[in-house]
């Protein structure tokens, strides 16, 4: 709905908004705003819990407009804590590793899947399609990642994972909006395909790398049932496997690794509080700068999935 | 999902078969050089657990691989569904599904029909970026606040306290699982859900409203007659990729937020799976449960899709 038209409806047609339609405007509003509230409270409590005196955290749960007390000691306790640094350095390894693969994957994948002409274009598409359909389910897959070795490594989290169909076929579309006289002209130059993918397709489909990116990204950060499954050595497990062994499987973890036993307890509560934060925030902070994209991408994945 | 007609060029349609192969193979040779990573990705981490489902037709030992493992044929589904727990899956399966789609589904579209009907621009867009939020939360936070709101000296017992009733842990309660399941899966997805719904309904063409209003039609008319015939195709083609996964309940979720006190409401098919394939090691008959899952799902998809073909001539394939 662009702008344009809403000015004519209004002024031009001189509508008058009945009284009911104020009222539904109002109570429309409220909606919104409380559905706001209720998405952006958890947030806030967890960010106030973090800066909260444990004391008080232990005795009362799950309401606080404030941080009660003003204490930064659960950050730099989380910053000191050999499990919680470990967590974040294997994500931050397999973002690394990761990211590059998942987009090169995607983007080659993308590029056949736009291609026409090729004679085994259709069995090796059904090929890629049926994945999306069928597989073949938690055990099989993890007796697979032991036959192939990959058990207790990081690589048993980046190979697994390494394209998504879904993410593909948003590449395609994307690639299929870059005209196809760029690439004739290309091919007439005497470029081969390789060159194009790099010098021609990638430059001009950015857009949708990026909120590729993103979709990747957030899904590694975000994962945790592979690497609870995949891993054994409690050095090796990613942030969000540290965050639920304290936060949901309430294990003492921390204190097991930890020199300083009573350091730890000091902050047993804040510091869960803390690791959300940490955790969480990085990935808030990026969304909404891609947020105009993703509508691309949800249509596509719907329409052609 | 059509496949654009391969057209041969003439002289390519005169040569041999075995020919036009090998000349395709050079023609496009940088194109099938991108795709083989793909294929080989999915040979070793797809389809390679393809094969590896014939262990719920065999007795599978890891001494002796999969090859080697002797055949039972159906011995371990029908262990399964003699399985005194077997129906207990099956119901709580099709409950947590069934509740899912039933306030799950409906809640997107009833955001976008609410924010369509908002006219100040910056207010739409600021309620689209925080109720995009929690989509990009993980489950693992997602999971532990509830956990923490839960707790007997928690939030929500203490509301629930204030309206007269007792304060306990609601996650230990069987009662409470269903509604604690769906209601935070519908905040961590209505506003994401809702873009598509959205991209719609800026596609409906605005002269029916400007039409509809000069003949006399309320805003509640225009949403009958105007916004929803508009969303109808998008919602029979979501809804047809939701019925497909009728079984695929969100386990990471359920494994997060169960305990042996909620089992008897929360304990699915998928969680089953991962109890008995992956802590007790019993490969074969978690792998039979896993397949009797799938292919419920794939039936349902295809029924759906059937159905809806019929009826409303759009479908997925």
């Amino acid at each position: 709905m662009s702008k344009k038209q809403k000015v004519i409806i209004h002024n031009g047609m001189e509508i008058k908004k009945s009284t009911g339609d104020k009222i539904f405007d109002v109570i429309n509003a409220l909606v919104l705003i409380a559905l706001c509230f209720v998405t952006l409270y958890p947030m806030w409590y967890v960010l106030c819990a973090s800066f909260t005196e444990n004391s008080y955290l232990v005795a009362n749960q799950g309401v606080l407009f404030w941080p009660h007390g003003f204490t930064t000691g659960s950050y730099k306790m989380a910053f000191e804590h050999p499990l919680i640094l470990s967590g974040y350095k294997n994500i931050l390894i397999v973002l690394g590793v990761s990211l590059p693969l998942n987009i090169f994957m995607t983007l080659f994948c993308g590029y056949f899947l736009a291609c026409k002409g090729m004679m085994w274009k259709k069995p090796i598409m059904f090929m890629i399609m049926f994945t999306m359909f069928f597989g073949g389910g938690m055990i099989p897959a993890y007796l697979n990642i032991r036959d192939l070795g990959l058990y207790n490594s990081l690589w048993a989290l980046i190979l697994p994972g390494m394209i998504s169909v879904y993410n593909s076929i948003i590449c395609r579309t994307a690639i299929e909006s870059v005209p196809e006289s760029l690439k004739e002209s290309a091919y007439i130059d005497g470029a081969n395909d390789l060159i194009i993918v790099f010098k021609i397709i990638l430059p001009l489909i950015m857009p949708t790398i990026a909120v590729l990116l993103l979709y990747y990204g957030v899904g590694h950060w975000n994962a945790w049932f592979n690497a609870s499954i995949y891993l054994q050595d409690n050095e090796l497990l990613p942030i969000q496997n540290i965050m639920r062994s304290i936060l949901i499987a309430n294990s003492n973890i921390l204190n097991a690794s930890a020199a300083e036993n009573d350091q730890v307890n000091e902050f047993a509560e804040s510091i869960k509080y803390a690791t959300i934060i940490l955790t969480t925030v990085p990935v808030l902070c990026i969304y909404p700068y891609l947020q105009k994209y993703f509508v691309k991408g949800v249509m596509v994945g719907a329409v052609k999935g | 999902m059509t496949v654009n007609p391969v057209k041969p060029t003439p002289v390519y349609k005169e040569e041999p078969f075995l020919k036009r192969l090998v000349l395709d193979f050079q023609k496009h040779k940088y194109k099938y050089l991108l795709i083989l990573p793909i294929i080989i990705y999915l040979i070793l981490f797809c389809y390679k657990p393809m094969y590896g489902l014939v262990i719920a037709f065999k007795n599978y030992r890891p001494t002796r691989g999969i090859w080697n493992s002797k055949w039972v044929g159906f011995m371990w589904f029908e262990t399964f569904f003699n399985d005194p727990y077997f129906w207990r899956l099956l119901r709580n399966t099709f409950s947590i599904s069934g509740l899912s789609i039933l306030f799950g589904f409906p809640a997107p579209i009833l955001l976008a029909l609410l924010l369509n009907e908002v006219h100040n621009d910056k207010f739409k867009r600021t309620v689209q970026t925080i109720t995009y939020m929690p989509y990009f939360i993980s489950l693992v936070v997602t999971c532990s606040l509830l956990k923490i709101y839960t707790m007997e000296n928690g939030l929500f017992p203490a509301i629930m306290e204030f309206f007269g009733g007792t304060r306990q842990n609601l996650l230990a309660s069987p009662k409470y699982f269903y509604p604690i399941y769906i209601l935070s899966d519908i905040w961590q997805g209505i506003g994401w859900n809702s873009i598509i719904y959205l991209a719609a309904l800026s596609g409906i063409d605005q002269e029916q409203y400007e039409a509809a209003k000069i003949d006399g039609a309320n805003r509640l008319q225009q949403v009958l007659h105007i916004t929803l015939p508009g969303l109808m195709p998008t919602i029979t083609i979501l809804f047809i990729l939701r019925m497909g996964n009728i079984l695929n309940v969100g386990y990471e979720k359920i494994l997060l937020l169960y305990n042996p006190s909620t089992y008897e409401v929360a304990d699915v098919l998928s969680t089953y799976t991962y109890r008995t394939g992956l802590e007790n090691q019993q490969y074969s008959l978690s792998t039979a449960v896993g397949l009797f899952n799938t292919m419920v799902n794939v039936c349902f998809l295809l029924i759906t899709n059937y159905i809806s073909k019929k009826t409303t001539e759009s479908g997925l394939f």
